[in-house]
């Protein structure tokens, strides 16, 4: 285990950790404040994806094509928001799941029939693509830092608008007791549409910044989204800080415990018992993680004070 | 019930009928492709009626039924890819693992509410997806051949897919009733005051977390069973069983059979099969009108096809 090799997984698992957040504050949001589960959550992860990577393409250039998506992500929002989910809030969580659930099943057949089957490869401007010696002999792809800068300036915008604006203040308002913010006159349906369109809007951002690495692709939000249920279960659901600190430290362990769980297991078990637990208990490090906090912590480690 | 046969009871028993011997005949008249989706049907009917046990007389939602499936199915497999190959072994290796985990994450599960719950049950099943994806040795990702199917000693041939449609449709016809009898007996009449408020149960004196963890361990383990019964007819398994969406496919099959209806899953795996079967033929794009359809189901009718029966049954009779 050399320290560089420790630095570049450090920097992946703090990349996953920003996505995770990216997905995982719209997810804690939109509960917090409407109290609905949206399983669709991951399909504006992957329309994100396809929508910039066709600009990008179009365009020919990443930036222009992540900025020109962004609004159209939110339109997508704003689109299901209207037609589908505002009829669904006074119903119980099961239909929530329920109907989100063919909401994934539209999404995904949709973007088959405009995409087609195959992914779409996003090409990086070259500027984008190179690396960065940050310390003697350590050198980074610059764009892993691109996406962990951008995820942390993201995280920070959202602290300032929930805190420190009229938006976030009725935000606020409106997950500690949505009944109230109505009777003093404050429009909730408008509140609420926005609020999923800024939810749809963030994932739909990190699908934007995963797409040159991973390719955008049909089902890339169904894997990542339980992962982001995880974080905001971790952290408590309808608590901001609880994802943005449970994204990061679930990142983390993921990431390094795939590449060093078997270095770890060698000083205890032999060689070759080593190499074929580790794989198999990696995967289920973050799912023993989560079980560890709901035996100590049900409601997660940060439970929204008022619920 | 046989006094007073309605137009429910009629379709249930004409659906019944045509399970016991539509598949064969059409096996006999040289379509054996009908007897392969009735008996993937009578697989995916018992893993529904045991999720509708936990779901709709429980309420308890669980997101994560496909791991039970899996981790059924995987118990028929890795034996067998040991050359262990009896069912007598098999079958209550697969109800044991499954209630043994059922136990376990129940445990875990049940401690949590509402949206905590449906989030944590689905997060456990995709733990044991991501578990057997890792698992070299059976395949991973690229699952694992079953080369023999469960031996019982000379008692059943599964090798002949007749013997095991009707093995499937009598353990169908075993699942609902034993989730009648459960349901009318003194427990679970206690799970069905726990669904409707479990404050009261609990002030009554009834200790709830037991109770649910009990029906969820049932569930769980006849859910482990159908899995057994999928692997010996697929003779392909592979982690994608567990998939989170393969949960929410058993869900929609409950949903659009009706929650808390002894054979609305029933109903609800023969629509879904047929849904798919037909809509696939017509159409490239069929997942998209499925999405639909439980969007409505969801929003109109909530009873689903039972509920529709009901409903037709009574203004039948005005």
């Amino acid at each position: 285990m050399d320290a560089a090799l420790a630095i570049t997984q450090l920097l992946n698992g703090l990349q996953l950790g920003v996505l995770l957040f990216l997905l995982a504050s719209g997810l804690t949001l939109v509960f917090g404040i409407m109290d609905f589960v949206n399983l669709a959550h991951g399909a504006f992860y992957m329309v994100g994806a396809f929508i910039s990577a066709t600009l990008t393409l179009w365009l020919g250039s990443f930036v222009l094509g992540v900025l020109l998506a962004i609004p159209l992500v939110v339109l997508v929002g704003i689109v299901t928001e209207v037609i589908a989910v505002r009829s669904l809030y006074l119903r119980d969580h099961l239909d929530h799941v329920l109907a989100t659930f063919g909401l994934i099943l539209i999404f995904d057949e949709l973007t088959h029939i405009i995409w087609g089957p195959a992914g779409i490869a996003v090409p990086l401007p070259s500027w984008l693509q190179g690396q960065v010696e940050v310390l003697p002999e350590i050198v980074l792809p610059t764009y892993r830092l691109v996406i962990i800068g951008a995820g942390i300036l993201v995280a920070g915008g959202l602290y300032y608008i929930v805190n420190h604006t009229k938006l976030g203040m009725l935000i606020r308002a409106g997950a500690s007791n949505r009944t109230m913010v109505g009777a003093l006159g404050v429009d909730v349906k408008t509140l609420f549409t926005l609020v999923f369109a800024l939810g749809a809007a963030l994932a739909g951002l990190a699908g934007m910044l995963i797409a040159p690495i991973t390719e955008a692709s049909i089902g890339m939000g169904n894997d990542i989204i339980i992962t982001a249920f995880v974080v905001i279960i971790v952290g408590g659901i309808g608590s901001m800080k609880g994802a943005f600190i449970a994204a990061i430290i679930i990142g983390l362990i993921d990431t390094l415990g795939r590449s060093f769980l078997d270095d770890v297991f060698k000083l205890f078990l032999g060689d070759i018992a080593a190499e074929t637990s580790a794989p198999a208990i990696s995967a289920m490090l973050i799912y023993i993680l989560m079980a560890v906090v709901l035996t100590f912590r049900p409601q997660g480690l940060f439970p929204p004070k008022v619920r | 019930m046989i006094t007073d046969m309605g137009l429910r009871g009629w379709a249930i028993l004409a659906m019944l009928v045509l399970l016991a011997v539509g598949p064969y005949a059409a096996y006999l008249a040289g379509h054996a492709f009908y007897l392969d989706l009735a008996t993937r049907l009578l697989c995916l009917a018992i893993a529904a009626v045991s999720l509708n046990l936990i779901l709709g007389y429980g309420g308890m939602i669980s997101f994560g039924h496909a791991a039970y499936i899996g981790l059924g199915a995987y118990c028929v497999g890795i034996p067998a890819y040991y050359e262990y190959t009896s069912g007598f072994l098999q079958f209550p290796l697969a109800v044991g693992v499954c209630a043994l985990f059922a136990l376990v994450t129940g445990a875990l599960c049940l401690r949590t509410k509402g949206v905590y719950f449906i989030m944590i049950t689905m997060a456990f099943s995709q733990m044991a997806f991501f578990l057997f994806v890792s698992l070299e040795e059976y395949g991973a990702d690229d699952g694992l051949t079953i080369d023999y199917r469960s031996e019982f000693g000379g008692l059943l041939d599964f090798e002949s897919n007749v013997t095991l449609y009707y093995v499937c449709f009598f353990s169908l016809l075993a699942a609902i009733y034993l989730v009648h009898r459960i349901v009318n007996s003194r427990f679970g009449m206690a799970i069905q005051g726990i669904r409707s408020n479990e404050q009261r149960m609990r002030a009554i004196g009834y200790n709830t977390y037991v109770y649910r963890l009990v029906c969820y361990v049932v569930s769980g383990a006849m859910c482990g069973y159908a899995g057994a019964l999928l692997g010996n007819f697929t003779s392909f398994i592979s982690p994608e069983m567990m998939d989170w969406t393969r949960s929410g496919e058993l869900m929609f099959m409950v949903i659009l059979g009706g929650t808390g209806s002894l054979f609305g899953p029933v109903l609800g795996a023969l629509g879904f099969l047929v849904l798919e079967d037909q809509l696939a033929e017509l159409w490239l794009h069929w997942k998209l009108v499925f999405g639909i359809i439980l969007i409505v189901t969801v929003l109109f009718a909530r009873g689903g096809i039972d509920g529709i029966l009901r409903k037709l049954e009574e203004r039948w009779r005005g």
